[in-house]
């Protein structure tokens, strides 16, 4: 026990930078899928079938062909036709497009169960189809999605664990060096699956976070300083004084 | 040797099949199904534990079946591997990610033992039912009902993470493309073909899939 | 006032031998009524007898399956081209849409906004008016209203008729020339409508909008309407002035209908 943790000491610059790369791909997957997501969700719920058709097709195609495949096909077929990417962008494009595959079902899902009365007004008030989407229908529907892009990004956080098959030096990466120094449960369970649950745990905080803001946002639920706050603070008491005339 | 810059070669293609075809029917979809049967009954046997089992018990299964949810199967893969090195891998395989889906099934199954509606509870008491018969007669016939489409939809998504094996050395559909290409300095053909034969089989299954939600929508 | 034998009137809003059908459902056929410039025209009828579909199409929520609506002689939806009917650009659609407003029985505030940004918001993005402009205008509506002091407040935090008060501000923010009014009160605890019918009561006094109403408040719609239609089964049954509608109603249908909603003995009693 003590000198796997002094092994793990030694071994920690390494397995930093390899929680680094996890983190890195992580945040910029999800920024890629996040940005692929609302493109093509609002293309497959567009009501124009130039639109919704390829829309469609795209998410089909991308969940139904497996992120491994992606992966493969983006490092190991590309560079056959001379297009030769670094293995960072590799990973980031082949989770981006999966992920933001599943991901703009949710976009697409969540537009479609803003209440028909919120549209309807929009168009009582003369607004555009534009004008719509971006002030009224997808402020109201983010706060619908983020829960489930939440659990997405975890399951993207968990799909980093294979770009170490494409050499990249992740987390996992790390942790079959660490084995070869410490043992296997040492290295895999103790400090590898808690440390990618830890990070689990602090991307879902982060994700309840902004879902309590979005909701706030909506008159739903009590700000996230209010949340944080171990006090009711004055604003609070104010509020429930208010409701009482 | 190949012109590299070929975009597409259909001998290669069909001395392709052979090797991922074999990949996709001995690993893949035995993997799949195996897997789904595992994960299918272990989910079960959590959500009753959780719901039913004295603390600490119950509690630590909640936290264990969370860990297992929340961290990579890839992981866990090679855990297992390196931890029983006299079990062969496609065992292991089999068993990790039926493990893993389980605890994605249970949540589905907590689901559906809740939305059991309350009457059918309180009917079970009415009638002096016991706690195994209301489990068994009641409560599990209509929780499961609802929760065969969740089954379809995560055997559709094992199947796609069973390239996930490679990590082991199991040789599945996509890792043995990757394998012809190799061997052949061209990948385009056999990984594509990985590709379509994912999407030729999960396509229709997760249409009928969705067919099938819409049905139960509609009876309830 | 006008009134619908007034010649030189041309009528702001016209139905010309309306259809709308759902699938197989015929819900209006062969519609033919006007309302003039300024008038208060109030529908009444059994539930599902089209009175909220009439005030849709003329939103252009939905579009007629067959005949033409007129705006002020305009075409609202379709035109008649070379004897077939043929729908307008979105563009042009949009022109007329903007003349007209309407209030929702359930408000359909926008919970991500403020009050004020409920108010201002088109006002500012689809009429081009300044912010400053706006925002001084919104003020004064939600002062008529009643609600001054919430401006800045989310719609969530408002009773049910404190919604309904900034919906009607909205809607006028849009200086529309024809307001749409769908049983507003129906969806309000009964202590709070006639709050609400105020403040309508005070618009339909104080500005020449005309105004097409479905509501259940026949008081209401006897004091301000200046014609009232009585719809059955996607038709007119009876179209008269509101005194004579609601004392002296010529079809039995009609009598029919005012006496299950008013109650025996109610009728031309005020
Ligand atoms: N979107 C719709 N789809 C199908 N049928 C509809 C729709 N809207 C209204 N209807 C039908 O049209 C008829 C008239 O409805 P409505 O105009 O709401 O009546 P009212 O407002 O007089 O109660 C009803 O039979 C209703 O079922
Ligand atoms: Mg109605």
């Amino acid at each position: 026990m003590l000198e796997n943790i002094q092994a793990t000491v030694e071994a920690w610059p390494f397995l930093a930078r390899g929680l680094w790369v996890t983190i890195q791909l992580t945040v910029l997957g999800s920024a890629l899928a996040l940005v692929l997501a609302i493109i093509l969700g609002l293309m497959a719920g567009a009501p124009a079938r130039a639109l919704s058709v390829p829309g469609r097709i795209i998410i089909e195609f991308f969940r139904g062909t497996s992120l491994v495949v992606q992966l493969f096909f983006i490092f190991f077929v590309l560079p056959q036709f001379g297009i030769d990417l670094p293995g960072m962008v590799v990973g980031v494009l082949a989770l981006g497009l999966n992920y933001g595959a599943y991901a703009a079902e949710v976009v697409r899902g969540s537009i479609a169960s803003v209440p028909r009365g919120q549209w309807e007004a929009t168009t009582a008030l003369s607004m555009s189809p534009v004008h719509r989407m971006r002030r009224v229908i997808f402020p109201q529907a983010w706060a619908l999605m983020i829960p489930s892009l939440a659990s997405l990004m975890v399951h993207l956080l968990k799909g980093t664990a294979i770009v170490s098959v494409i050499l990249l030096q992740d987390f996992t990466f790390h942790l079959d060096q660490l084995r070869r120094v410490t043992d296997t449960t040492w290295a895999y369970a103790v400090v590898g699956l808690v440390g990618y649950f830890v990070l689990a745990l602090a991307l879902t905080l982060v994700m309840n976070a902004l879902e309590a803001r979005a909701k706030h946002r909506l008159g739903r639920g009590p700000s996230l300083r209010e949340i944080l706050s171990p006090t009711p603070t004055a604003k609070d008491s104010l509020s429930t004084a208010g409701r009482g005339f | 040797m190949q012109d590299q810059r070929d975009l597409w070669d259909w001998e290669m293609f069909f001395r392709a099949l052979p090797p991922v075809l074999e990949g996709f029917l001995t690993v893949t979809l035995l993997v799949t199904v195996l897997g789904t049967a595992i994960a299918a009954v272990l989910g079960l046997v959590w959500a009753m534990l959780i719901r039913l089992a004295p603390q600490p018990v119950s509690g630590i299964v909640k936290w264990f079946v969370a860990f297992i949810r929340m961290t990579p199967i890839v992981v866990q893969l090679l855990f297992a591997y390196y931890a029983f090195l006299m079990v062969d891998a496609m065992t292991i395989g089999i068993v990790v990610f039926g493990i893993h889906y389980s605890t994605y099934m249970s949540e589905v199954y907590r689901a559906g033992i809740d939305a059991v509606p309350k009457g059918q509870w309180e009917a079970t008491t009415a009638l002096s039912m016991s706690t195994r018969r209301t489990w068994a007669a009641v409560v599990i016939p209509q929780a499961l009902r609802a929760t065969v489409p969740a089954l379809g939809n995560y055997a559709i998504s094992m199947f796609k993470d069973t390239p996930f094996l490679l990590v082991i050395g199991v040789v599945e559909m996509v890792n043995a493309a990757q394998i012809f290409g190799g061997n052949n300095f061209r990948y385009v053909e056999a990984i594509t073909l990985a590709g379509i034969i994912f999407l030729l089989a999960s396509y229709p299954t997760s249409v009928l899939i969705r067919r099938m939600e819409k049905r139960l929508a509609y009876a309830n | 006032m006008p009134t619908p034998t007034d010649p030189a009137a041309t009528p702001i809003i016209e139905f010309r031998d309306v259809e709308k059908r759902f699938g197989d459902n015929v819900v209006l056929k062969n519609l033919d009524f006007h309302v003039n410039r300024g008038e208060r025209v109030t529908l009444i009828g059994p539930s599902g007898s089209g009175k909220t579909t009439i005030l849709r199409l003329v939103m252009t929520l939905e579009e007629a399956t067959d005949g033409l609506i007129l705006i002020d002689g305009d075409p609202l939806t379709h035109r008649i081209v070379d004897g077939r009917r043929v729908r307008l650009s979105n563009r042009e659609i949009k022109r007329t849409r903007t003349r007209i407003g309407m209030v929702f029985q359930q408000f359909n505030l926008f919970p991500n906004m403020t009050v004020i940004q409920n108010i201002t918001e088109s006002p500012i993005h689809v009429l081009g008016q300044s912010k400053a402009e706006a925002t001084r205008r919104a003020r004064d509506l939600l002062h008529q209203v009643g609600l001054d002091d919430k401006a800045d407040a989310h719609p969530s935090s408002l009773s049910g008729g404190q919604q309904q008060r900034v919906a009607i501000a909205r809607a006028l923010a849009m200086d529309p020339e024809i307001l749409l009014l769908d049983e507003v009160t129906s969806a309000l605890d009964p202590e709070i409508v006639g709050e609400v019918l105020g403040i309508l009561r005070r618009i339909a006094e104080t500005t020449d909008i005309t105004m097409l109403i479905v509501t259940h408040e026949m008081q209401f719609a006897r004091d301000v309407s200046d014609r009232v239609l009585m719809f059955d089964g996607g038709s007119i049954v009876e179209d008269a002035d509101p005194d004579t509608m609601f004392t002296a109603p010529a079809h039995e249908r009609t009598r029919k209908f005012l006496k299950a909603v008013l109650g025996e003995g109610q009728i031309g009693t005020r």
